[in-house]
């Protein structure tokens, strides 16, 4: 993400070791870099304020809609948040459909990925293409036309049915990635359990995924962040309030109400958040997801 | 999905067999995806294809048996007045929050960052990024309540002296494209990291050497280095844009009236508030078309890759 850059340290170290004689251009580097920090922070500074909101008005008794520093810091828009039909089960329901989606999504792409990963066939090109081309296509434009599709298929309304488009939506990128990930496992270590007679599941299954765990678990956090934020599939697809997700719960939470209770509503925009937060940065310390991402846009 | 054309069993029975036999087992783990993705991907724009000839509705007599009406929905579409004003507002929510807004700022906070204190780049690319990993519709409450007419901004307008404006209401779409802007830049921003990342320092020292401007090295050199991930990025922030839908309905709902409906939008609006779903898979078809032809842009791009 924040690719410390080898800029930065070398610039010091120049700036330490160099005489005096070519400070020409260290006073203008070491005013470039507080410049760089000065339009940093002010940016940073505009980029989370709507977000400071979201914390100080779920501590705050008597929430307004602008950052204000709670008079006392109080716990109840949690507690008031607590509460199985409010919180609960729209939590266990988002954990159902997008850990549903993400194990599928794995499973399915694992599978595919290895044919076309190890074999030279006809169908490559043209699957990869249709692949890089099913990672481009916009979801939201396919919402009217797949409402219309499920219920013809009387899939509207269920749980399972939302899980396999999710599945299918997310499908393209997770091949593509679990493709390129497999591509820098080397094929010699198969080809000795070839010769030994394995067949190619059990190579798969036995050599490669073990030696792709981090590939695939950056995958599987990838859709699952995806289907986890997602709230327009859901909300068209699933009518029951009983099955639907926190995403869309939380809506209906901001939308019926005449005065919404706002401290209510950024407490639970946060414990509804705070998943996803956790695997990113799972993700970002141990896997090294931003390099993964890069290789989608590498040009 | 087997590779080979059917020929004659008689002719060369033995060595087709295996061949034919090897291919199916080959392709076969492509088999649960493909069918899925055939059924829920394909299925769907088949459909859409389909049901915009149709005059579907919601509920009534014609949700259960709706009948081809040829290209009457594409006509009305054309003569409804929503329609232009869904068309020039998708054009300038897609050129303005993201050609120009994540491109610019994500490609100004990564350079800035190089030239930065670590401390500072880790912690602002933080809180940039958190702004993008956060549920989209958290993001859309926190912009909403930031720009309602009590939220922080009046508040910090009026602490300043200025009276206070109705953002949502009077300038929709100048403030779902600011929240737009806010919300993506993450993506552009660790793109643009990555790609600077492996901008060969030799190449600006020597362009320094040389007695270039910091702004001419960026104009003359880094730019032009890392021209192909500018044109990749932005086509996929122009296809991610494109199909934004909660930012925009949690925010204005696409109002006041259509004043900030985009085509997302106003394809919902129709097919669900007011029934016509044959008139909404209309306009999703017609997204579906601009996205594929944005889609075969950024797959030549990307060419290369495919093996």
């Amino acid at each position: 993400m924040t690719a410390p850059s080898p800029d930065v340290a070398t610039a010091a170290l120049a700036d330490a070791t160099s005489p005096r004689p070519v400070s020409m251009s260290a006073p203008n580097r070491r005013t470039m870099r507080w410049l760089s920090n000065g339009v940093l922070i002010g940016v940073g500074l505009l980029f989370a304020l709507p977000l400071v909101w979201l914390i100080t008005a779920s501590l705050d008794a008597k929430p307004s809609l602008a950052i204000a520093v709670p008079d006392v810091i109080t716990f109840d828009n949690f507690r008031a948040i607590f509460d199985p039909k409010l919180t609960f089960k729209p939590l266990w329901n988002s954990v159902l459909l997008s850990g549903g989606t993400a194990i599928l999504t794995v499973i399915l792409a694992a599978l595919a990925a290895y044919p076309l990963s190890r074999y030279r066939m006809r169908v490559t090109r043209p699957f990869l293409y249709a692949i890089l081309f099913g990672t481009c296509l916009p979801i939201t434009a396919m919402m009217v036309p797949v409402y219309s599709l499920f219920v013809q298929i009387k899939l509207i309304d269920s749980l399972p049915g939302t899980t396999l488009f999710m599945t299918a939506s997310s499908l393209p990128i997770a091949i593509w990635m679990l493709k390129n990930f497999m591509d820098s496992v080397p094929i010699e270590l198969e080809e000795a359990a070839w010769v030994d007679g394995a067949s190619s599941m059990r190579t798969l299954s036995r050599i490669v995924l073990p030696l792709m765990r981090p590939g695939i678990a950056v995958v599987f956090i990838f859709v699952f962040i995806q289907a986890w934020g997602n709230f327009f599939v859901p909300f068209v697809l699933l009518l029951s309030p009983s099955k639907q997700p926190a995403a869309v719960s939380i809506f209906n939470f901001f939308g019926s109400n005449g005065s919404i209770a706002y401290g209510q509503l950024a407490a639970y925009s946060i414990v509804y958040s705070l998943p996803v937060l956790a695997l990113y940065v799972l993700v970002q310390r141990g896997l090294g997801g931003s390099s993964a991402l890069a290789g989608a846009v590498k040009g | 999905m087997t590779t080979l054309a059917p020929t004659p069993e008689s002719t060369r029975p033995a060595p087709r067999a295996t061949a034919r036999g090897r291919s199916a087992r080959r392709t076969f783990p492509l088999l649960p995806a493909t069918i899925l993705l055939a059924v829920f991907l394909l299925g769907p724009i088949v459909v859409s294809l389909y049901g915009s000839f149709t005059d579907a509705t919601l509920s009534g007599t014609t949700a259960v048996s709706s009948s081809f009406v040829g290209l009457d929905n594409y006509v009305s579409l054309f003569k409804d007045a929503d329609f232009p004003v869904a068309i020039i507002n998708t054009v300038l929510f897609v050129l303005f929050s993201a050609v120009v807004g994540q491109n610019v700022i994500g490609l100004g906070l990564a350079l800035l960052m190089r030239s930065a204190n670590r401390v500072v780049a880790a912690v602002v690319g933080t809180v940039v990024v958190t702004a993008w990993v956060l549920p989209e519709i958290v993001a859309a409450f926190a912009a909403y309540a930031f720009f309602r007419d009590d939220g922080s901004l009046n508040t910090a307008l009026g602490a300043l002296g200025a009276s206070p404006i109705s953002w949502l209401y009077e300038h929709p779409m100048i403030i779902v494209i600011i929240a737009n802007a806010w919300r993506g830049t993450a993506f552009s921003m660790m793109v643009y990291s990555a790609a600077l990342s492996e901008v060969p320092p030799e190449v600006t020292e020597a362009a320094q050497m040389d007695g270039a401007s910091g702004a001419k090295q960026l104009f003359w050199v880094t730019l032009p280095m890392i021209r192909r991930t500018i044109a990749t990025n932005s086509m996929i922030v122009t296809l991610q844009t494109l199909s934004v839908f909660t930012l925009i309905f949690v925010m204005t709902g696409g109002g006041p009236g259509v004043a900030s409906t985009t085509l997302p939008i106003l394809a919902y609006q129709e097919a669900f508030k007011f029934g016509q779903l044959g008139f909404g898979t209309a306009i999703a078809t017609i997204m579906l078309i601009v996205g594929a032809i944005f889609s075969v842009f950024y797959i030549r791009a990307l060419r290369t890759e495919v093996k």
